[in-house]
């Protein structure tokens, strides 16, 4: 008996050393491409071209200056794009895919089943498919080399209207609302200063979220901007990897991808907590 | 009594109230466009040069078009291949992730660094990511440069100038990508297991294999069909990693090409007939996936 | 509190959101009620008192827009063209006027959808918005000469005793079915075999570029020479796509015929050429502008030698030469002087950039001068040929330096001008057709997956015509 338990205690030992190797080689694979990215930002082109280094080169600056001081790639610009368009994105889908949720969940009305059926339903046709349709109208509105097409739609977000759902399934009893009717609150007024603050949770999430989507975003707005100063930093990286002439500096090209990964990444690490509990939060149930 | 039903129908109007951004939004940019794409696959509408061709109305010849040529079917293939070779080691591993993480007695040490790790290449740019591939697995990149170093390989792999080196560059991307995502939603589905079924099922003698087979399986079901349809309709969509990875060209031999990548290309040519009836085809095997995957799992479980 | 907060910051994302769309369309509609009388008052001065030119300048548009896909032609304006100051953004000024150069990667017909959205909108754009120069290459330069949206030079001021001097073909390319001359270059683009002297001397002995010539003067002497290359560890060209140029500049008719899609023999020799070449290991399996291509320009290259029309030699090749890209370009600094060129086994053009006045313009004058200094103007092309050993289109001016003691220091002495003069008037432009950019792209790809192994030669030639109908729905074949 004592021998059996021993060797299973052993068992477990080796197991949990396994375990973590392989844990390991997997932070190595998730790694390793960002560290060859960081080590060849800092590294000239012909240093780049010599082959694979350990250690960091000297041109981190030249190539941040280099970049920064290319015309023909505006990143600064690119990012400045990017980040209003992935902030208005995150504030208007959290507030309003709150509000659609708020409709849903608080309200009984007719048709209120066919309407979260529906709702449903178009969460599962992708984006892509109405491309055509979208661009035409557009351009027929006049809203090319503009960011609204590229804001406003997500205002009518299933995907993050389903998991506010959820969560004020769990978190949001009928009984708060009525307590605040009995207040007297409008009803408007009392989604802002009664719902949303109990939503905080699952909307910090979602910001998160639809904040990176939309920053990370390249299919539509590729077809939406094409002017140099309205280019968002995909659009930009993707022109990196088709332009002959951009591809004579090769510690450039790693400077702007750089550019366009570290910062969300640290952003990332330090709110990582959140984030990766966030991601459980509204699908645990689904 | 009176009362409170004239308020009950006072409150129901809001409800309709709160509906009207959504749908307002929706309409105009989703619905009409949906609408008017599939209204312009009927059309032959293209630009030659500077001079726009139509639109004439034609039928269902863009259809015949595109079925007439094999490329379809292939291009189809090509996003589910890709999809798979994603998918089957990012259930796989994050299964064997989930269970290590959730399992007490194995004591892992620093599981929220490794959470924490995992997850992040979900949050990365995909162009960029794609980009970055594109430049560290090159002919005479640092990759090829670290396997020749290491004696692995005596001269550089050509990556992408191979079918399966390609195409396995777009599946470790999007393994990468969302393994650890699969992982955490996975996690919080075992932790939601009664810790007593578990065991019981060891005071009768069942292995951990059995266990797991019989008891965790069948109530990660709900996970597993949420985690399936998210990944497949998102593997449908598939575009910016091999897009930016192969400059569009989907090579070597088209082999690469996914279904939005082509429909790409004729919004491209601005040919809006052909790109619309690929829009229809394209919904029409979305809606079909979906709700295939949706009954077919629902069932099961009632 | 927390409250407020949020609500403020909803409220300040929101407006910032919206006032980046708003205040795009702001800037458009002020400057219309603006520019419009100014612009009319123009009209009404030229017609009622012939002003003076100075005047007439003052009163043209204030943005002069110039779309084109790299940054060759703004180098040159930068150094060439009188009062042109750099901003330093991407953007410059000559005298009142802001210079916005609209660069679009020529890649995938990309450069040519962007100008065309342009030219197509052109009539309805603000005047701040409308191009005012647009460049061609000669792979699709039909495609905008047959139309109006391209100037007739003579209507800018032009004349044709300004472009006596220009190559012929320079002009024939650039001539409508009615015989309009709708634009004009700085430059011409004979082909030449350029060649790295070290290497010659290993292999060949030699690096005096008329013995090299004599060894590869045809193609069963420059395989021969191949086979010597690898046998000392080198590769006779890098990649692919290197002597493509060299067969299908030499083809029988062009790559469209009455709406079909035609390859020619020429081409298919290619084809067979490059498979035998890659099997036997004479190149280094690279495609046109990847980063083993370019490394095999540059100093820890191995590879004898490049195809290339004169911008090749003075914009890319010494481009990729150097190993300090910010010190200064010369000997000592990588393999700068260690090239040199020589004729090759075939004549051969490649690319070629023309300028192109749009209809519509409000910038007319500022067109034609650029116009003419550039391109017209023989003392500035003499100086651009001397100072950056591009060949300019200027024969007269050509023919001077080609029998002067010029000598480039990049091809390690030589008067590569003598070279270029002797083959610039044989080029025949008699065989391009306005698809030739998306034909040649389509090609070299398709065929590339032939070169690696992964099709048989039916089925890249039938990835080959799938792809051009998709690029242009108009083509059969």
């Amino acid at each position: 008996m004592m021998e059996k338990e021993r060797s299973g205690v052993a068992g477990l030992k080796i197991k949990r050393a396994l375990i973590h190797i392989v844990l390991i080689l997997l932070t190595i694979i998730c790694l390793l491409p960002f560290y060859i990215l960081l080590i060849n930002s800092t590294r000239n082109h012909v240093d780049i071209q010599k082959g694979f280094s350990i250690l960091p080169g000297k041109a981190f600056l030249k190539n941040f200056q280099n970049l920064m001081s290319n015309p023909n790639l505006p990143v600064l610009r690119g990012i400045f794009n990017s980040f209003i368009v992935a902030s208005g994105s995150a504030v208007l889908t959290t507030y309003f895919s709150s509000l659609t949720a708020y409709a849903i969940h608080a309200y009984d009305f007719k048709g209120k089943k066919t309407i979260f059926t529906f709702i449903l339903m178009i969460m599962m046709v992708p984006t892509q498919v109405s491309a055509l349709g979208f661009v035409d109208l557009m351009r027929d509105m006049n809203l090319t080399n503009n960011f609204i097409p590229l804001i406003a739609p997500s205002i009518a977000a299933p995907v993050v209207f389903f998991f506010m759902k959820q969560y004020m399934e769990s978190a949001l009893p009928i009984e708060i609302v009525e307590a605040g009717r009995i207040d007297g609150a409008h009803e408007f007024r009392a989604f802002n200063t009664i719902v949303l603050p109990i939503m905080k949770p699952a909307i910090a999430v979602q910001a998160i979220f639809a904040f990176t989507s939309s920053w990370n975003n390249y299919f539509i707005p590729s077809l939406i901007l094409d002017k140099k100063d309205m280019k968002t930093l995909p659009i930009l990286i993707a022109q990196l990897r088709s332009a002959d002439f951009l591809k004579f500096d090769m510690g450039q090209v790693y400077m702007m991808i750089a550019i366009s990964i570290f910062p969300v990444m640290i952003v990332y690490f330090l709110v990582s907590k959140s984030i990766v509990q966030g991601v459980a939060l509204g699908s645990v149930k689904g | 009594m009176i009362k409170k039903k004239t308020s009950c129908i006072k409150y129901t109007k809001w409800g309709y109230i709160f509906l009207i951004p959504f749908f307002l939004v929706y309409t105009v940019f989703s619905l009409i466009p949906l609408i008017s794409t599939f209204y312009n696959s009927f059309f032959e509408n293209y630009m030659s040069g500077l001079t726009q061709v139509g639109p004439n109305f034609v039928g269902l010849a863009n259809y015949n078009g595109l079925f007439e040529n094999t490329n379809l079917l292939k291009f189809t293939q090509n996003t589910l291949i890709m999809w798979l070779m994603g998918f089957i080691p990012q259930i796989c591993v994050s299964l064997l992730l989930a269970a290590w993480f959730t399992n007490i007695r194995l004591k892992i040490r620093g599981k929220q660094f490794f959470k924490v790790i995992i997850y992040m290449p979900n949050l990365i740019m995909a162009a960029a990511f794609s980009m970055l591939f594109f430049a560290i697995f090159s002919d005479i990149g640092p990759i090829n440069d670290l396997l020749m170093r290491l004696g692995i390989l005596d001269e550089p792999f050509r990556f992408l100038s191979s079918v399966g080196g390609t195409r396995g560059l777009v599946a470790l991307m999007n393994f990468l990508m969302w393994f650890g995502n699969t992982t955490i939603l996975l996690m919080a589905g075992m932790m939601g297991i009664d810790v007593s079924l578990f065991e019981a099922a060891e005071v009768d003698g069942a292995k951990a294999f059995e266990i797991f087979r019989m008891i965790t399986m069948p109530l990660l079901r709900p996970i597993f069909i949420y985690v399936l349809i998210t990944s497949l309709i998102g593997g449908i969509q598939m575009f910016d990693v091999p897009q930016i990875l192969t400059n569009g060209s989907g090579s070597p031999n088209n082999s690469s090409m996914t279904l939005i990548m082509y429909l790409n290309k004729h919004l491209y040519s601005k040919n809006y007939g052909m790109a619309g009836a690929l829009s229809v085809i394209l919904f029409i095997c979305t809606a079909v996936l979906s709700l295939l995957i949706y009954f077919k799992f629902t069932k099961k479980e009632n | 509190m927390k409250k407020k907060l949020l609500s403020l910051l909803l409220a300040t994302m929101m407006i910032l959101g919206l006032l980046a769309g708003c205040s795009k369309s702001g800037e458009e509609t002020s400057t219309d009620p603006e520019k419009a009388p100014v612009e009319n008052g123009t009209e009404d001065a030229k017609q009622g008192n012939d002003s003076k030119e100075e005047a007439v300048e003052v009163n043209e548009g204030k943005v002069f827009n110039i779309y084109c896909w790299n940054t060759e032609f703004q180098d040159r304006v930068k150094a060439y063209y009188p009062g042109y100051t750099d901003n330093g953004d991407g953007t410059g000024k000559i005298g009142d006027i802001a210079v916005n150069w609209v660069i679009t990667p020529s890649d995938d017909n990309a450069y040519q959808n962007a100008l065309d959205a342009a030219l197509l909108a052109q009539a309805d754009a603000a005047d701040d918005e409308k191009v005012d120069l647009f460049l061609i290459e000669a792979d699709y330069a039909l495609k905008y000469i047959n139309t109006d949206y391209a100037m007739d030079v003579e209507e800018i001021g032009l004349t044709a005793d300004d472009m006596k001097d220009q190559y012929q073909y320079t002009k024939d390319i650039v001539t409508d079915s009615n015989g309009k001359i709708r634009g004009t270059t700085w430059q011409a683009t004979p082909g030449l075999f350029a060649y790295r002297r070290s290497i010659a001397n290993d292999v060949l002995g030699t690096d005096d570029p008329a013995e090299v010539q004599k060894r590869i003067s045809n193609w069963d002497d420059f395989n021969a020479v191949a086979e010597e290359m690898k046998s000392k560890g080198y590769t006779m060209l890098s990649g692919y796509d290197d002597a493509y140029r060299t067969f299908s500049n030499n083809v029988a008719g062009p790559w469209v015929q009455d709406g079909k899609v035609i390859v020619d023999d020429n081409l298919m020799k290619w084809v067979d050429q490059t498979k035998e070449f890659t099997d036997k290991g004479y190149n280094n399996k690279t495609s046109l502008w990847s980063d083993g291509w370019a490394k095999d320009q540059g100093p820890d290259g191995k590879t004898f030698g490049f195809f290339y029309s004169t911008w090749g030699i003075n914009f890319t090749l010494m481009g990729y030469s150097l190993a300090d890209s910010d010190a200064e370009a010369t000997v000592g600094n990588g393999i700068y002087g260690d090239w040199a060129v020589t004729e090759g086994p075939a004549p051969f053009y490649w690319g070629g950039t023309w300028i192109c006045a749009a209809t519509g313009t409000d910038n007319p004058s500022l067109v034609k001068d650029i116009m003419y200094t550039l391109t017209c103007d023989a003392d500035t092309m003499k100086k651009i040929t001397q100072e950056t050993q591009d060949y300019t289109n200027n024969q007269k001016a050509m023919e001077e330096i080609a029998n002067s003691d010029f000598q480039s220091e990049f091809l390690g002495g030589q008067n590569h001008i003598a070279l270029f003069a002797s083959a610039a008037p044989k080029i025949d432009m008699s065989n391009i057709s306005p698809y030739d950019q998306g034909c040649n792209e389509e090609f070299q790809s398709a065929f590339k997956d032939y070169f690696d192994g992964n099709v048989t030669k039916e089925d890249a030639l039938q990835n080959f015509y799938d792809n051009i109908v998709i690029k242009y729905p108009e083509l059969t074949y």
